[in-house]
């Protein structure tokens, strides 16, 4: 599904350090397929050991809605886990704006339509101050311009340019890989471990 | 005219890239991959979708240990979502015709720990699975790093993946270690000061002559928690240490390919004049026996120091509010309920050794849980037949069988909530151990030393002699 421009509000949740396991705890890994993951997306967050919702978790608040999320510093770091991407994707979101976000993780999320957007810590401040007074602050995520806007601000971000052109035009890395059939074959043909 | 020379991570980056076209990520070769139950069944069931067959069915191998129960594996598993996870794998490999080391299998056992025991990961390789301490397999000098399921689904269909070039950092420990002091207190000690993201970005190698020191298994510890400060990687140069740990393994190179490969191994070295993005480098003689006190691994001190204001490490009021601890307060003598030795951080067979060599003739502390789970099959018959198993028994150890248990507490074997658990596992995070469960890492002496006193312990002071300094 191509990415396209869009406004929505946002849903903050300031932690720092949010890793894979507080994404989706791992006793949720059992499924073999990638549906449902969105309703134990930080299931320990969200649910107390009785399963009942926590009402300070902002999931479970009113106030916020929307399909972006905006979390604290080092988003995502731990497993590998691609069920984390799932989970957020699952629950709806669509943008993940951070400051700095883990390697797979980040990865995982592109691979599946789910956008990272790199801050400054500064940007984010101001942007939660926004909501802060107006918790419906619509932001626009322009992925063809790197920007994303609220209020009078727009803030540029930086993506690379294969996983740009992917997600405009919903095209995947397999796509792209199994395009080079060719030229695999042929270095395998020279390869010390193929 | 650049003729400067090349790390050992340019060297294996460049010997893999099967196209670079400017603009687009490398078109990266996969030498083996790993797959196990809980990250691939997505990517087969893609695979079905768009009716594609495995590429390279030969170099992909499949175990089942992330959710496997640890007690009785020779009975059917009664929870019918792992039963139905593990099953899935067997349904998988059979049909893709991949080699399985399923449950009763002789090989079976955690993934990272039975690459490199049965000789299929070997140095200068790309190794990749859907799980981030790939990291491990590095201690042999290959390029190896987790990935995600949609990029273990590319790998089975195309032997490849798209990546882009990470940056490289080099760690460099000389010095001696002290007694008592692992070669995992020395991995929590660089975490603790590079920090969890302190790394992000980089592909790290670990050098210097506290490294070349180390045993072979000694130096997977340290690969393997490359990921908890946020590396793609870690990798160690080949020497004698590897080759001699990898000759005779069930899948090592025999003979005149021996010969062979050991002509390209032995090319396998950061020439002198290679640049990384960046060089760090401690003493040996700073590191104490390590342990966490927050919940992620950059969180760790020294044993005998007091938990701080703050090392910059995250949020260290929430962390002391789920550990139920405080800033300033010292972790020695601090009660805890469980230990757990295993995981593909500490549970080879020197580990195990290490414990029983401790633990002899000592019982555990009355109320403390002790779980031993070995990383292979082959790790758990080699402890039989040295005879460590009685040990552990006197002890009052349970030792359990082969998984990752309660690294990740997929299975039954969880810390409860509040517990708090001596882990030689490599992360600490919020219900790592099951929900509400509270956990210091550490290394396997340090845990062993908790074993018998029911505290946080100082090793240092438990021990004679300086024998334990591997
Ligand atoms: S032992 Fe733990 S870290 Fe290692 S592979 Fe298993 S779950 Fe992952």
């Amino acid at each position: 599904m191509p990415f396209e421009k869009f406004n929505d509000t946002a849903v903050p949740l300031m932690a720092s350090n949010i890793d894979t396991d507080q994404i989706i705890p791992a006793r949720f890994l059992k499924a073999t397929t990638r549906d449902g993951f969105g309703k134990n997306l930080f299931r320990d967050w969200r649910y107390d050991n009785q399963g009942n919702p926590k009402e300070d978790f902002v999931l479970n608040q009113n106030n916020y809605r929307g399909t972006i999320l905006v979390v604290g510093e080092n988003f995502g770091c731990g497993s590998s886990r691609e069920h984390a991407a799932w989970a957020l994707v699952d629950y709806g979101f669509k943008v993940v704006i951070s400051t700095f976000f883990a390697d797979i993780f980040k990865n995982n999320a592109l691979n599946n339509g789910l956008l990272p957007i790199v801050t400054s810590k500064s940007n984010i401040e101001e942007l939660v101050s926004e909501m802060d007074v107006d918790k419906d602050t619509s932001i626009e995520i322009n992925l063809e311009e790197q920007t994303w806007s609220f209020v009078d601000r727009t803030i540029e971000f930086e993506i690379n340019e294969f996983k740009k052109m992917c997600l405009l035009k919903g095209y995947s890395n397999m796509d792209y890989l199994a395009s080079k059939n060719e030229a695999i074959n042929n270095f395998e043909n020279e390869h010390i471990y193929a | 005219m650049n003729n400067k020379g090349k790390t050992l991570f340019e060297k294996i980056w460049d010997e893999h890239v099967v196209e670079n076209r400017a603009g687009f990520p490398d078109v990266f070769y996969i030498d083996r991959h790993f797959i196990h139950e809980v990250t691939s069944p997505q990517a087969f069931e893609g695979l079905r979708k768009a009716g594609k067959p495995v590429a390279r069915p030969k170099q992909t191998i499949a175990t089942a240990d992330h959710n496997v129960p640890t007690l009785n594996q020779h009975l059917p598993i009664k929870e019918m979502l792992s039963k139905i996870q593990v099953e899935t794998l067997t349904q998988n490999c059979k049909e893709f015709g991949i080699e399985l080391f399923g449950l009763g299998h002789q090989h079976q056992g955690i993934v990272h720990v039975i690459g490199p025991e049965l000789g299929i990961t070997q140095p200068g390789m790309t190794i990749v699975c859907g799980d981030s301490h790939t990291s491990t397999h590095g201690a042999f000098g290959s390029i190896a790093f987790g990935i995600g399921t949609s990029e273990v689904e590319q790998v089975l269909a195309t032997q490849c993946l798209l990546q882009n070039r990470p940056k490289t950092m080099k760690i460099e420990i000389n010095g001696e270690l002290g007694k008592g002091v692992l070669s995992k207190d020395i991995i929590l000690y660089i975490i603790s000061k590079i920090s969890t993201a302190g790394a992000t970005g980089y592909f790290v190698e670990y050098t210097g002559s506290a490294i070349r020191a180390l045993s072979m298994e000694a130096r997977m510890t340290i690969c393997n928690m490359s990921i908890e400060m946020g590396a793609r990687g870690g990798m160690i140069a080949p020497d004698e240490v590897t080759f001699s740990y990898l000759k005779g393994k069930v899948h090592a190179p025999k003979g005149e390919e021996w010969n062979s490969k050991m002509e390209y191994w032995k090319t396998l070295y950061s020439d002198e004049d290679a640049q990384f993005d960046v060089e760090i480098s401690y003493r040996a003689e700073d590191i104490q026996p390590m342990i966490t006190y927050g919940t992620n691994p950059g969180m760790g001190i020294g044993i005998s120091d007091v938990i701080p204001q703050d090392n910059g490490n995250g949020d260290i009021s929430s962390a002391m509010n789920y550990m139920n601890l405080n800033a300033g307060q010292e972790l020695l003598g601090q009660k805890i309920d469980y230990v757990f030795i295993g995981s593909c951080t500490n549970s080879r067979i020197e580990d195990l050794r290490l414990v029983a060599d401790f633990v002899k003739g000592k019982r555990k502390a009355e109320g403390v849980n002790v779980w031993i789970v070995p990383g292979s099959k082959l790790v758990e018959k080699q402890a039989i037949e040295e005879g460590l198993d009685k040990i552990f028994i006197e002890a009052g150890f349970e030792l359990r069988q082969p998984g990752c248990s309660a690294c990740l507490a997929m299975n039954e074997d969880k810390v409860p909530a509040g517990k708090y658990c001596v882990s030689t596992s490599n992360r600490n995070f919020e219900g790592r151990q099951g929900p509400g469960s509270r956990t210091f890492l550490a290394s396997p002496l340090t845990a062993a030393a908790a074993a018998v006193t029911g505290v946080i312990s100082d090793v240092r002071t438990l021990i004679k002699d300086e024998s334990y300094a591997i």
